[in-house]
């Protein structure tokens, strides 16, 4: 037993340092104001009209990324299960490979390939398509860039889940005379819902707090509520007000996070 | 009777390797008919061909003379038990019982109460409501039989069925499955490798092995008439035995003479001779057909298993009267327990004698 709590001990120190005292240090500067004393008006400034917008569009392009990411992870899922192993491996690696490289050098890649001259429209123009696409500095632009850098995190959890279902399973459907429809339906949708609830999870959160792909992509036109704080905490805004920004935030994700898991009946594969 | 199920001229390979040759089997109406045969020989293939799980290479199956080769399973009209039973973890006993009848459409009424008569056939009354999870393997393995009954397949498919349960469940389930195949008047085709489960349950036994039916036939048949050394082995023991066909009725067995009661294996003919252990009756030396010496003795609990050496054989005998090793006994063997075979004419036809 003491050697265990020996083990874990590095663990707990970090977490304690790195995940404890900040929590605890934002906590405080929520609840109070510039000279110290107690305050509400932190957690307040959500209801200002540009915070409100910020949040709510935040809200929405995390929601629209992590359906993005659900409709092309799960049929992948099924896909990469129904192959029977034999490509599976090179088809995970492919999927892991951008995973390699971070993911700021990632998002300006999308910068370069998306600008109005970038290399995306220059091969549509030698092809003779004069138009273009011009989604840079727009939503789009930002949700396509979330989906690309957390799609990974949707894929993994559920092909997991997926690979471990029992063929057997799906045959005794078949047998009692399910449709391939009616197998993915009953049988194999709900016995991955632990991944993918692991995926929602792991997409919603980065996407609903992102402030550096809406800032690379949206080329300062689009505030999500991460952009806020971060200008509230580092350009000159108030250290107290980014805090408070963050608290409501906070809750929000863990108000998320518990409606998620009321799906999740078997209480497995939780996550995080 | 008619043929429920025909498999006509069957092969399959997997990787280039031949798992069933040209197989060809008449499954009757309402029988309890078994495949058994060592681990590997290609019976749950053969179960999932029919099942159309698996398609064959070449062949045909026929259900009621229709051909099915290309149906897929939801289409068939046969209901498959699972060998680890394959329930719906996420579904409590009622729903995975119910599953069958409400892709099929039937009313919540009928659906109710067909649970409930399933329930009750399988001794699992007031189960309904419970979690699969929680069940036992026995109760689990009820619960898939009574999942593919409520759809009154015509025939029901059952892979090893027992393979996971302890040897006093297994044995209360065999009764139970031949009481539940005698109320049901379906037809029921039953994989296992256990020889004794086989012969227990079966009305018709399908010995395989490597691939080919061995032979096929009663249980009694299959027992007292084996047609070659591997079904020999494979049903219970017995001694097998190089020997000479002298003509109809008399066969030379360790240089001995022994009157038979076979015909029509021609004259001087090599042939294998098969004696149950429980067939050789043990006398006074001098007074049977052979002599020899006892060599080994165990107790079995119902009678005495020897080894007793006799005309350069070492013969395994069944008795319920004790001779201590080192006596000199005469063997002596009714002619109609002598059955001859056969020597195997080429090496396909060479069956492997495998353990299990
Ligand atoms: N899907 C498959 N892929 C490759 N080989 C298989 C497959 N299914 C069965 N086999 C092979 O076919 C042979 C017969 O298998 P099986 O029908 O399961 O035997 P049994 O049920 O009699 O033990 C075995 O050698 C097995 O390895
Ligand atoms: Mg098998």
């Amino acid at each position: 037993m003491s050697k265990n709590k020996l083990l874990s001990g590095p663990y707990l120190l970090f977490i304690l340092c790195g995940t404890v005292i900040p929590l605890l240090a934002i906590l405080y500067y929520a609840l109070v104001d510039k000279n110290g004393s107690f305050t509400l008006r932190n957690i307040a400034s959500v209801a200002e009209p540009v915070h409100l917008k910020a949040l709510g569009l935040s809200l929405l392009l995390a929601f629209i990324c992590t359906v993005i990411c659900l409709l092309l992870a799960f049929p992948l899922g099924l896909l990469l299960r129904k192959s029977g192993g034999k490509n599976k491996g090179f088809v995970i690696f492919m999927l892991i490979l951008p995973m390699w490289m971070n993911f700021l050098l990632r998002t300006i890649a999308w910068k370069v390939l998306l600008q109005k001259t970038g290399v995306i429209n220059s091969i549509l123009a030698a092809l003779g398509i004069s138009n273009g696409i011009n989604i840079i500095n727009t939503p789009y632009a930002v949700v396509l860039g979330m989906v690309y850098d957390f799609l990974p995190f949707m894929i993994l959890p559920i092909y997991n889940v997926m690979i471990k279902i029992d063929n057997s399973l799906v045959e005794a459907a078949y047998d009692l005379g399910a449709s391939s429809f009616k197998v993915m339906k009953d049988v194999l949708l709900p016995l991955s819902m632990p991944g993918i609830i692991s995926g929602i999870t792991m997409t919603f959160v980065p996407a609903m707090t992102t402030f550096a792909i809406s800032q690379i992509l949206g080329g300062g036109n689009i505030y999500l509520i991460g952009n806020i704080i971060e200008l509230e905490f580092l350009h000159g805004g108030s250290r107290n007000v980014g805090s408070g920004l963050s608290m409501v935030m906070m809750v929000f994700i863990l108000i998320s996070m518990a409606l998620l898991n009321k799906f999740d009946k078997n209480g497995e594969g939780t996550v995080i | 009777m008619a043929n429920i199920l025909e498999l006509v001229h069957v092969s399959k390979s997997f990787d280039n390797e031949m798992v069933l040759d040209d197989l060809n089997l008449e499954i009757k109406e309402n029988t309890f008919m078994t495949l058994l045969g060592p681990s590997g020989c290609g019976k749950t293939t053969t179960l999932r061909i029919i099942g159309g799980f698996t398609t064959p290479d070449s062949g045909k199956v026929l259900f009621e003379g229709r051909d099915i080769t290309n149906l897929p399973p939801n289409k068939r009209h046969l209901n498959t038990v699972f060998q680890k039973y394959a329930l719906f973890p996420h579904m409590n006993v009622g729903d995975n019982i119910a599953y069958g009848l409400k892709i099929s459409g039937k009313s919540k009424s009928y659906i109710d109460s067909k649970i409930d008569y399933a329930l009750k056939l399988v001794n699992m009354d007031g189960y309904k409501n419970r979690a699969v999870t929680q069940l036992s393997g026995g109760q689990q393995q009820r619960i898939a039989i009574a999942r593919a009954i409520v759809n009154e397949p015509k025939v029901l498919l059952l892979d090893e069925p027992l393979g996971a349960l302890d040897l006093k469940l297994r044995q209360d389930m065999q009764y139970e499955l031949i009481r539940l195949k005698n109320e049901l008047g379906i037809t029921f085709i039953y994989v296992t490798h256990d020889q004794e489960e086989a012969l227990t349950m079966s009305d018709t036994v399908v010995v395989m092995n490597q691939g080919y039916i061995q032979q096929m036939g009663s249980p009694e048949n299959i027992y007292n008439e084996p047609e070659n050394a591997f079904v020999a082995t494979f049903i219970g023991d017995s001694n097998i035995i190089d020997s000479i066909m002298i003509h109809d009725e008399l066969v030379r067995i360790c240089g001995v003479n022994f009157p038979c009661v076979d015909k029509g294996f021609g004259v001087n003919k090599p042939v294998d001779v098969v004696i149950r252990p429980e067939d050789v009756i043990l006398d006074e030396v001098g007074k049977g057909q052979l002599d020899g010496v006892v060599t080994h003795l165990i107790f079995k609990g119902v009678h005495y298993e020897m080894e007793v050496m006799a005309g350069g054989f070492e013969w395994l005998v069944q008795s319920t009267v004790l001779q201590p090793v080192g006596k000199e006994v005469s063997l002596r063997v009714d002619p109609f327990n002598i059955q001859i075979m056969n020597k195997p004419a080429s090496e396909d036809e060479e069956a492997v004698v495998v353990d299990v």
